[in-house]
């Protein structure tokens, strides 16, 4: 009988144990147990949020092609493919290794669908840096992404990074990756073919990363735990090279199926290969190419040693497959067949150390888990604005506000990654959505992450459907058209029952905003038990989201271009403040509920602005979110390191006067788009609002070294700049 | 005019300069494998940037080992054009092409951004479109860029005209702020900002395809 310690040690429930122990019909080995603890993991089998991952819509305006392990669109006769992957737990325990593997693992997923990886974004979230172990982890983080994404060649054109006590004991490690492809050329991750060998590709297997998805991933922290050898170590240099390996084996066209080994290593990419391609499989550990001596049959199918693929190789094709390998000076050898009768058998020192159905193994147990909306939640959603003093300083609000390292420059951060390599980032880090071209073509891509937890954590489904709205209003303000969503859905633990209530809604506002926008889920990742003893995060399902410019020369950025163009105000503002940086940051509240979203006003909004960029109307565009409109404003002043240009506006126009003067300086009410134009073209751009039912002003004129804003604010470029653009850095020294 | 483009395990901007010299220059251009014992006819050879074996040594120093760099070097003795960007550049000095030595960036961070570099030389095959004293812009992305050379060194560099290029305002620690330079028959370039990167309008400035055309330029007149 085995010890109850020892399958509760892999992460298995007395429950799960019976069940194992049903469908073997007898005890376990030691092997299978491992692998059927990692396959049935939140983190590979998705058993407690699956059922709800089915709301995603599937299709949308663009062809959408969802994938074994990424998904993606196609444009004209292009595959673009995207997916987001957390790394949370790892980069918590480990920063560098922790993010450097998250990149890893995200890219591989993209270059193992056949696609050339072009771009990486990455959605960071943290503690306050008052911490120093949060200082620690910021730098870690952004270390190792520097250090394997520069090595790569693979730009990292942009992301988010948001600061907040939940974050503190459990740091949250988003990263995303787009890569392209001709649409014919996609490969699949499955095994075919009875008798087609399954080569092992790549880098050797050693002792990291052992129990990484289902011990580290899928449960929260505890107190003085340590869990640094659950932690892998990244190559780039071997995974730069693998990349242009498996590229290169993939063009041969005698590559049948191909899949990562990340989470859960050789159990998941062998068992998933054979279940979805309907085969079975046989391997022998013995040729599995080890770091170290002495390894047992359970470590080597469980190691999570980066930069290794299973690739299924049509037969009598192995020798040229391996060639490629070698030539890249890595390996590639045979260690086992496709087999007929679905099952996954797995030899070692010429014994069967397992015999599991696929079946049985890559589909994890569904649990149904109770929700309940958490208690204290009407209390917390309740805001008397009367309570909240108005401010006698803006100036000093705006200060502050520009200076809190959530809304402040990044380009600490993005300075230290390489987003230019691969010569296709036409618009750099630092506007709403970076922009990139595809060579030889006249169309190109944008793309964003985005989310605001607190929102979410206020009214989860709302929150959820900002960030969608967000995202594509970012996207638009870029000059394209959204297309198709990845999601990293990063919650607390599921088996609370507030937690899953979070869960539950954002997922719903997620899958109803799309359908909204009539766009696909096309990818997307599920990261539970994200809590330490210090409590949960904050309910976090970042989105990612690509579109397309159809004509790459009208892209369009936040920053004001010219002096004397005129400044509009596309949408309307509320008394909103729930939820807001404003109040969280000068009042030290998170009270209230999230700010109200309109989904038809939003996407008229937002076909405002895209027409109007896309008949050359705009010098700028800028999304109003964390901040409100002051922050915008100086952001469209001095975002743009080479051209900063003043403003002077006056906002307490028409309706606005019913607004308090706080929430309309630093409300974050949604829907709304800062755009400035030469005066000649604000009639027309007058006339595109009014014929789609948007509330448009003129609120000001470009022009000057202040941002003046109805003698509210009155501040120098340069004080702006000063308490924008380095306030990251003064509080990391 | 003919572009070889050298590719070592862990180059990553061989297919930037590839395409600048296919798409914008108009020119044949070849992949050279690192692997590869006997050089064709090139009329310029580009060692291009990335992390060529990791750069898990001293950046270069490895690559400086591979068998195409024994031609490389018999190439660049006889007189051929030779631009090393970046990597590029650190190989060529690991491989004594190029005086001095890189070690980490004084921020002890990789820097990516558009730097301003003032053109010092125009005397030679990669510098003659520009004017002397003229100011460029052209983005950096490394992590050992800081250029050391001693004093008696930077004393023959300056003799000689060989500082090409510097930094109006030193990203990195340079020693004189040198961003480029060329060794004494100025056949053999060596710089760390990426003109690759900015040669085409649409990336923000082409303030670096200058070097290219400066080198078709010196090559048709010949």
């Amino acid at each position: 009988m085995v010890k109850q310690e020892v399958y509760q040690a892999l992460g298995l429930t007395d429950a799960e144990y019976q069940k194992i122990e049903q469908i073997m019909g007898r005890e376990p080995s030691s092997t299978e147990l491992a692998m059927f603890s990692v396959e049935w993991s939140e983190h590979c089998g998705y058993p407690r949020s699956r059922k709800y991952l089915g709301l995603f819509p599937k299709e949308g305006k663009y062809e959408a092609l969802i994938g074994e392990d990424s998904g993606g669109f196609v444009y004209d006769g292009l595959a673009i493919v995207f997916k987001m992957e957390s790394h949370n737990h790892p980069s918590q325990v480990e920063p560098k290794q922790g993010a450097a593997t998250g990149v890893g693992g995200i890219i591989r997923d993209i270059f193992t669908a056949g696609a050339r990886p072009i771009a990486s974004l990455d959605s960071l979230r943290f503690g306050p840096l008052s911490e120093p172990y949060n200082r620690f982890l910021l730098k870690g983080v952004v270390d190792g992404i520097a250090f394997y994404g520069n090595c790569l060649g693979v730009p990292t054109v942009g992301g988010e990074i948001y600061f907040d006590e939940s974050y503190s004991g459990n740091c949250l490690v988003n990263a995303m990756s787009i890569g392209i492809c001709k649409k014919e050329e996609l490969a699949r991750a499955r095994a075919g073919g009875v008798g087609n060998p399954i080569m092992y590709v790549g880098s050797s297997t050693g002792k990291d990363g052992i129990g990484g998805c289902s011990v580290l991933a899928s449960h929260e922290f505890g107190e003085g735990e340590e869990k640094r050898p659950t932690v892998q170590i990244g190559d780039p240099f071997t995974e730069k090279c693998l990349i242009e390996a498996t590229l290169e084996a993939l063009q041969t066209g005698y590559c049948v199926g191909i899949k990562d080994m990340g989470a859960a290593g050789l159990t998941c990419s062998s068992a998933e290969m054979a279940h979805a391609g309907g085969v079975g499989m046989e391997i022998d550990l013995s040729k599995v190419p080890l770091r170290e001596e002495g390894m047992e049959a359970y470590e080597i199918m469980m190691s999570e040693s980066q930069e290794r693929m299973l690739v299924c190789v049509q037969k009598g094709k192995e020798e040229e497959i391996g060639k490629i390998f070698e030539k890249w000076d890595l390996h590639g050898v045979v260690i086992g067949y496709v087999t007929e009768n679905n099952k996954l058998k797995v030899n070692y020192e010429g014994k069967v150390v397992a015999e599991i159905d696929t079946e049985a193994l890559a589909k994890a147990p569904l649990y149904e888990m109770p929700a309940e909306k958490p208690n204290n939640l009407d209390e917390i959603n309740k805001l008397d604005l009367n309570s909240i003093a108005e401010p006698k300083d803006y100036n000093e609000i705006l200060l502050k506000l520009l200076a809190s390292p959530t809304i402040a420059s990044k380009e600490w951060v993005y300075s230290q990654y390489d987003h230019m390599v691969q010569t296709n980032t036409v618009v750099l880090p630092g506007s709403d959505a970076s922009v990139l071209r595809i060579k030889g073509k006249k169309w190109g891509l944008a793309a964003t992450s985005d989310c605001n937890s607190r929102y979410c954590f206020l009214n989860p489904y709302r929150g959820a459907q900002i960030a969608v709205a967000e995202a594509a209003r970012n996207l638009v303000c870029s000059g394209a058209d959204p297309t198709a969503v990845t999601d990293c859905l990063n919650f607390g633990n599921p088996e609370k029952p507030d937690r899953f209530w979070y869960f539950k809604n954002c997922v719903q506002g997620i899958a109803d905003a799309c359908r909204e926008f009539n766009i696909a889920v096309i990818s997307g990742n599920v990261s539970l038990y994200n809590e330490s003893p210090k409590g949960p995060i904050n309910p976090t399902p970042t989105i990612g989201m690509v579109g397309i410019l159809p004509d790459l020369n009208k892209h369009c950025t936040q920053y004001f271009k010219n002096k004397g163009d005129v400044i509009i105000l596309l949408g309307e503002t509320k008394n909103e403040l729930g939820g807001s940086e404003y109040l969280k940051v000068i009042h030290n509240k998170v009270a209230g509920d999230c700010p109200e979203l309109d989904l038809t006003r939003e996407k008229a909004v937002q076909k405002v602005v895209y027409a109007a960029i896309q008949q050359g109307l705009l010098s700028s565009a800028h999304d109003c979110s964390e901040g409100g409109l002051a922050v915008a404003l100086a952001e469209c002043c001095i975002s743009n390191k080479n051209i900063n240009l003043g403003a002077s506006l006056s906002l307490v126009v028409s309706c606005q006067l019913l607004v308090r003067k706080d929430s309309l300086l630093f409300g974050e009410t949604q829907s709304r788009v800062i755009v400035s134009c030469d005066k000649s073209k604000a009639a027309e751009i007058e006339k595109l609002a009014k014929e789609n039912g948007v509330p448009c002003e003129q609120i000001g004129v470009v022009g000057g070294r202040e941002l003046g804003i109805d003698g509210l604010v009155d501040l120098s470029l340069c004080k702006l700049e000063d308490a924008w653009r380095r306030a990251i850095e003064k509080m990391l020294v | 005019m003919k572009f070889g483009v050298v590719v070592f395990p862990g180059s990553n901007c061989d297919h930037d300069c590839y395409d600048v010299v296919a798409d914008v220059l108009k020119q044949p251009v070849e992949f050279i494998w690192h692997k590869e014992t006997k050089l064709k006819e090139f009329d310029c050879i580009i060692i291009p940037g990335g992390f060529s074996y990791g750069d898990y040594l001293r950046c270069g120093a490895i690559a400086r080992f591979s068998p195409i760099m024994e031609e490389a070097i018999k190439y660049a003795n006889n007189g051929g054009l030779v631009i090393g960007i970046c990597n590029g550049f650190q190989v060529l000095l690991e491989a004594g092409l190029l005086p001095g030595a890189m070690m980490r960036n004084t921020s002890l961070h990789f820097i990516c951004k558009y730097v301003k570099l003032k053109v010092e030389n125009t005397d030679t095959p990669f510098s003659s479109q520009y004017k002397k004293g003229q100011v460029v812009r052209i983005p950096i992305a490394h992590n050992e860029g800081n250029y050391y050379i001693d004093e008696k060194g930077l004393a023959q560099l300056k003799k000689n005209n060989q500082i090409i290029f510097r930094y109006v305002t030193n990203p990195n620690g340079a020693v004189d702020d040198i961003a480029g330079i060329v060794n004494t028959n100025r056949n053999v370039l060596g710089m760390m900002p990426h003109p690759e990167r900015s040669s085409e309008l649409i990336l923000g400035s082409q303030d670096g395809v200058g070097i290219f055309k400066s080198v078709l330029d010196w090559l048709a007149t010949r």
